[in-house]
């Protein structure tokens, strides 16, 4: 009889669940890894995390990991994500999802997330492209790629993703690849301790559409390609950090900053005005 | 000389739509609509189309690119599904309070939660009261026709307002049917160059949408209810002419085999040729029964279903989506609205099939038809059932 060993995050996931959905060669796999291992290193319990994700590749998370998990509609995660930090503050609340529901449809939400500093992690996967539906362009297509809605290559400016989150006012902004297993585990370790809402950018193969579609072959090749294109630079100009089609990748820790949460903000105002008689939620005799 | 071929409905709807000419689709991607707009965005990029592509961000974005384009006074196509349906949800009612005429596709799918990505009509039904004309087509050949048939009613002069066509999303939008495609020049012989009514005009500057205070907002609501019902007869008027020009007549409802029937079922969408072949062989077998079914759904073809049921004496009602807690399903309400107090009305039997994708087989027929005869033969009019549950109907789940 051969021993057979558990997977080191066997324990995280809901293995009834299993065979996932995504593709040979896609990186959210990967990505999970990394951040449950990240989970374990900041010592979070698996009681005190919740793990909110919208619609796409990406948000099939929610439903893999064995956490309380919600899965939203389609750009929503960060709104409810919002209200389950400031009904839990003593819990840590994800919000993992992909470019396509982030940027996207819920881009107008990211923003006001980063601009209020809520207590929350977002990790979002970018693949560049809409995975579940077939390949359309996203608002974070590089130009000149193609998708299926743009077949002589994409003509629309592109977000940069970090930058956005930086300018809004996010505490902590960072990028790697899913070449960067053990970068993007210490970086999502960060995450996951800092106060306010901290970015973590992932940039992931879409083999089945966005590489195939894009001639740039498979997913071994585009971690290759992740490995020779990357360049380290943390406290980059976030600013600098756009990413072109097949250009070089900016990866590292951008941004770190101790601008107060909203949480925090709340409490500061409503203790000047109410005084002694303002009583934190959660606290209340 | 238009060509049968087999191709996906999708497709064969992009095409149509492509061959309308229209001038901006703006869409964001949704399952099961998708084929038709990325069918859309390789026709523009090749070439084969002149017109604006807008990969918008959301639906909310798609839907109100298109209150711009046709106010600007520009042919609008887009195409959507559940969740993208809901999201457009408060632009919708702009679209026809505003009377801009433009033309959505709707592959329907049930809406969250559960999250289900398959065939039901939870979407549009949802979506009865935005002021859009609604039609359902039953099957590729009818989606293909429908949209350049759209396009006529929604510019019509005497319409003036968009029309939503609704078909089963993966049913119908993603089979390979034999479709006899109308060419581009046919088209043009049948849907003329689109002139608005009013557009926004530099030249002759005026205001869309601006605030109703309580002393116009009753007038203008009252306006669009002239709008919608009296788009009925210009619509009956565009069904003949497009019959007259390619030999295939449509109606605002239709019947099949209902002579001297004393059941009929009524429903709408692609279950209704599943019905078609169940109901031949339960006619070969002498039983007496017809379908009746909706084509037209807003403006409400009252009269012409009042005449295609006449004389039967119990309706089954199929519906594909139920108000929780409220008065079943929305084909039943409204047929119950439109036979109220007329004389020797038919009883009602309504049933819920087909939810979230599961199939509809003839074999359910068998099961409602059981029903319906029970209420034939003088028993009880049961209550609302939803049918196909696992381990039992409705009041013994």
């Amino acid at each position: 009889m051969t021993h057979q060993r558990q997977n080191p995050i066997e324990t995280w996931l809901r293995s009834d669940r299993m065979p996932h959905i995504w593709c040979p060669g896609c990186g959210i796999g990967t990505s999970l890894n990394c951040f449950v291992r990240a989970v374990e290193r900041a010592a979070i319990p698996k009681d005190n995390l919740f793990v909110v994700s919208g619609i796409g590749c990406t948000g099939r998370v929610a439903g893999y990991i064995d956490v309380d998990s919600f899965h939203t509609t389609h750009g929503r995660a960060i709104p409810f994500a919002t209200g389950l930090s400031l009904a839990r503050p003593d819990a840590k609340v994800v919000v993992y999802s992909g470019d396509g529901d982030l940027a996207a449809i819920g881009g107008n939400h990211l923003m006001h997330a980063a601009r209020r500093n809520v207590d929350m992690t977002v990790v979002c996967v970018n693949n560049l492209t809409y995975g579940m539906t077939g390949g359309q362009l996203t608002p974070t297509t590089p130009r000149t790629a193609v998708a299926s809605t743009t077949p002589y290559g994409n003509y629309e400016h592109p977000f940069n993703l970090p930058q956005l989150a930086d300018s809004c006012g996010a505490n902590f902004v960072a990028r790697w690849t899913v070449f960067h297993v053990r970068q993007l585990t210490r970086t999502l370790t960060k995450a996951l301790r800092t106060k306010g809402l901290s970015f973590v950018e992932i940039i992931s193969p879409c083999p089945t559409l966005y590489q195939r579609r894009n001639r740039l072959g498979d997913g071994t090749q585009t971690l290759e390609y992740y490995r020779d294109h990357s360049v380290v630079r943390h406290g980059a100009n976030t600013a600098e950090v756009d990413i072109d089609f097949q250009g070089e990748i900016t990866v590292g820790e951008f941004v770190t900053r101790e601008r107060p949460s909203l949480r925090e903000c709340y409490e500061a105002r409503m203790r000047e005005v109410l005084q002694d008689d303002f009583a934190p939620f959660g606290v209340r005799p | 000389m238009s060509v049968r071929r087999g191709v996906e409905v999708s497709i064969a709807v992009a095409e149509a739509a492509g061959f309308c000419d229209v001038d901006v689709v703006a869409a964001y991607p949704i399952t099961p609509q998708t084929h038709i707009v990325e069918h859309l965005a390789s026709l523009v990029a090749d070439g084969h189309l002149d017109a604006e592509f807008v990969p918008v961000e959301s639906e909310h974005a798609a839907m109100s690119a298109c209150c711009g384009s046709a106010a600007a006074g520009a042919r609008t196509f887009t195409a959507t599904s559940s969740q993208g349906l809901a999201l457009m949800h408060e632009v919708l009612f702009i679209a026809a309070a505003l009377r801009l005429p433009m033309v959505m596709v709707v592959a329907n799918r049930a809406l969250s939660g559960p999250i289900n990505i398959w065939n039901d009509h939870s979407d549009i039904m949802t979506e009865r009261d935005v002021g859009w004309i609604a039609l359902f087509a039953e099957n590729g050949q009818e989606a293909t026709d429908l949209v350049p048939i759209c396009h006529r009613i929604s510019e019509d002069p005497r319409v003036q307002l968009p029309v939503m066509l609704n078909f089963d999303g993966f049913i119908v939008s993603h089979m390979i049917e034999p479709i006899e495609q109308l060419s581009k020049e046919e088209i043009k012989t049948f849907l003329p160059d689109f002139a608005p009514v009013q557009r926004l005009d530099i030249d002759n500057p005026f205001t869309m949408g601006p605030v109703g205070m309580p002393n116009v907002y009753t007038e203008a609501k009252m306006a669009g209810e002239h709008a919608i019902r009296a788009s009925y007869e210009p619509i009956v008027e565009i069904f003949k002419d497009f019959g007259d020009k390619f030999g295939r007549y449509y109606n605002p409802v239709e019947s099949y085999r209902t002579d001297g029937a004393d059941i009929i079922f009524v429903m709408m969408g692609a279950i209704t040729e599943t019905a078609m072949t169940w109901v031949d062989a339960q006619r070969d077998a002498g039983t007496k029964v017809g379908i009746v079914r909706f084509r037209l759904w807003r403006p409400l073809p009252a009269d012409d279903f009042k005449k295609a049921v006449a004389g039967a004496k119990v309706l089954a009602i199929l519906d594909r989506h139920f108000s929780p807690g409220g008065p079943g399903g929305p084909v039943a309400q409204e047929v119950k609205y439109t036979l109220y107090g007329t004389d020797n009305a038919p009883k009602i039997v309504e049933v819920v099939v087909g939810l979230g994708g599961r199939d509809v087989f003839p074999e359910d027929f068998d099961d409602i038809y059981k029903r319906a005869e029970a209420v034939l033969n003088g028993a009880p009019v049961p209550p609302f059932e939803l049918t196909q549950v696992r381990g039992g109907h409705y009041g013994k789940i």
